[in-house]
């Protein structure tokens, strides 16, 4: 790291590992639930697990989103954060709505609406939380000697962000428009400005590990994100097939969510032609293994996957199936949870100064998570298919279905157990590298 | 080949130019097609406080409604054309937990009041018109008990 501020980026990777964990525990509850052991029901209640498990993950990706910022930005502009006492206030208050907002769902306060259970009250607090972020991060920008594309990229995908979570708050009789807008914070988070996120996050990790230039990086960086956009905004179409809306959404939504895995193609050739093509090798391999991995899991799981049933045709059938549910796994692991684990691989060693680049644990953490995420997707996928075929085909009923399917689920736990090993195996490594400390400021620009 | 200001233009025209259709069909459905289709004089009082009923107690977190929610308990879009008014009512008010077929439900409890709210909401949840969905199955299984 070439600044002390820089050093804010740990606490808030190790409260997105502490928070992963927890999703973890949660997800087991789910899957023994599905396979038919739900011992936990009068304590835990599957909405619960669910909230939690699905709420955990938003909340640990944006810890790790801003942890990617408070160390990108500060390098990108060539500048101190600007207020680092208001950053770790920021920091613990983060922290502190999340976990009143996790203990809340488990006595009933909540807000029914999936992915945004945050109840409205709490809602305004995470809005000024992430205001503060923000202004930090843009009071750097602009006091910064330098205003890359690659941190402005980043930034636009924060800013975006968070006044996409406003459309969210408002409330509405209709049930139709509640979706309708539900789906403005969650599909344009997911599959819009989150990707600029990540392309950001990409674009600053390529740089570094590669050494090309940073000119043509950052060139196909606004093609990549170029794309995201033309296919992700009138993409959203996909979610108003069917929630009473207009029919002229399904050849919309149809079409361009067709045109969503290019933006994910383009992600993840960028990111293999700029490493053949880079001269340089950075010792960093478990980094390298990471951004690679999140740029081509991202294709297969959001875009390749996605496609699978975005299709009206198809997802008249699968439209609330676990073929959601494998989609869904895949793509948030493979674009979102790789590259946040990508970047704190690569930050860590030059926050703390302990070069841990290519250990076996680290290894057995990238390839173990991966093949158990791999795994866990096909036991959803082939529950799923299952599920489409008797309940909505056959027109066998629901109960009598998820009976048949229950099988299916003692996979997906073996393979979760699998993905949890990875994990562990991770956070360990995370533990070894000790706390940051001002002796790992180095004035190398390449490292 | 493509220049960096020809890519960041790409970017900005092209998000520029969805992001207005995009608006531009947002309003169009949301003023005059979605109260058409989903029969928004329908909403009466009680259709409003079902959907509060449903929200504050999660119901999304195991079902789904439009196809939306979660996938451990059963789409409930048409549930009272399936099930009938008094079967819907019965599990709402059921102060033992309700499990069929093993996958348990939260005891609810709820007043009759209460559940008629929520049986007025899935009454005009059913009624919108949801452009095919959720379609008939093409086959009918016989073996459904």
């Amino acid at each position: 790291m070439k600044y002390k501020s820089q050093k804010i980026a740990y606490w808030f990777f190790a409260l997105s590992m502490l928070l992963l964990s927890l999703q973890l525990i949660y997800g087991f509850i789910m899957g023994f639930a599905h396979m038919g052991y739900d011992g936990l029901h009068s304590i835990f209640p599957f909405n619960t697990a669910r909230a939690v498990h699905t709420n955990l993950l938003v909340m640990w990706l944006l810890s790790g989103f801003m942890g990617a910022a408070y160390y990108i930005i500060p390098e990108e502009a060539e500048n101190e954060l600007v207020n680092v006492k208001l950053a770790y206030v920021q920091l613990i208050s983060f922290a502190l709505v999340g976990v009143v907002a996790i203990i809340g769902y488990h006595f009933n306060y909540w807000e029914g609406r999936k992915f945004l259970e945050i109840p409205r009250p709490l809602d305004w607090l995470v809005v000024v939380n992430v205001l503060t972020f923000l202004g930090l991060i843009l009071m750097t920008l602009f006091k910064g000697k330098k205003r890359t594309t690659t941190s402005l990229v980043l930034t636009m995908g924060l800013v975006f962000a968070a006044l996409l979570y406003l459309p969210g708050m408002i409330w509405f009789d209709n049930q139709t428009m509640d979706s309708f807008f539900r789906w403005w914070v969650v599909h344009l988070w997911v599959e819009g400005v989150w990707e600029l996120i990540m392309g950001g996050i990409l674009a600053f990790l390529l740089i570094k590990i590669t050494g090309v230039d940073r000119e043509v990086i950052e060139k196909w960086l606004y093609v990549i994100v170029g794309l995201t956009f033309i296919s992700g905004i009138l993409g959203t179409g996909h979610h108003y097939y069917f929630i009473g809306t207009p029919k002229y959404w399904l050849t919309i939504g149809g079409i361009f969510s067709a045109l969503e895995p290019l933006a994910f193609l383009g992600m993840a050739l960028f990111a293999v032609y700029m490493y053949r093509k880079g001269e340089k090798k950075h010792p960093n391999k478990t980094a390298l293994n990471w951004t690679l991995g999140t740029a081509i899991v991202s294709f297969v799981g959001a875009g390749l996957l996605g496609l699978a049933h975005t299709l009206p045709q198809v997802n008249l059938y699968t439209h609330g199936t676990l073929v959601t549910a494998m989609h869904g796994h895949l793509a948030f692991w493979g674009a979102y949870a790789m590259i946040v684990l990508a970047v704190i691989s690569y930050a860590l060693p030059n926050l703390t100064g302990r070069k841990l680049y290519d250990t076996p644990r680290g290894m057995y953490a990238f390839w173990l998570s991966n093949i158990g995420m791999l795994g866990m997707t096909v036991a959803f996928g082939v529950a799923g298919v299952a599920q489409v075929y008797m309940e909505r085909i056959m027109g066998v009923e629901f109960g009598v279905v998820q009976k048949e399917i229950q099988v299916h689920f003692f996979v997906l736990i073996c393979c979760a157990t699998l993905f949890t090993i990875g994990i562990a195996l991770y956070i360990l490594e995370f533990i070894r590298h000790g706390k940051p400390n001002d002796e790992a400021i180095i004035n190398n620009n390449n490292i | 080949m493509l220049s960096k200001n020809q890519a960041r233009l790409f970017f900005i025209g092209g998000t520029i130019v969805t992001f207005s259709i995009f608006l531009g069909l947002s309003w169009h459905t949301l003023s005059t097609e979605v109260p058409k289709k989903t029969n928004s004089q329908k909403i009466t009082k009680t259709v409003v406080s079902g959907k509060a009923l449903w929200e504050s107690n999660n119901c999304m977190g195991c079902h789904s409604i439009f196809g939306e929610g979660a996938y451990y308990a059963p789409e409930l879009t048409k549930v009272i054309e399936r099930r009938g008014e008094g079967f819907v009512k019965a599990v709402l008010m059921s102060k033992t937990p309700w499990s069929p077929r093993g996958r348990k439900m939260v005891a609810y409890g709820f007043s009759e009041e209460e559940a008629n709210n929520l049986v007025e909401f899935f009454k005009w949840c059913g009624e919108a018109d949801l452009n095919g969905f959720p379609a008939k199955p093409p086959y009918k299984a016989e073996s459904n008990h």
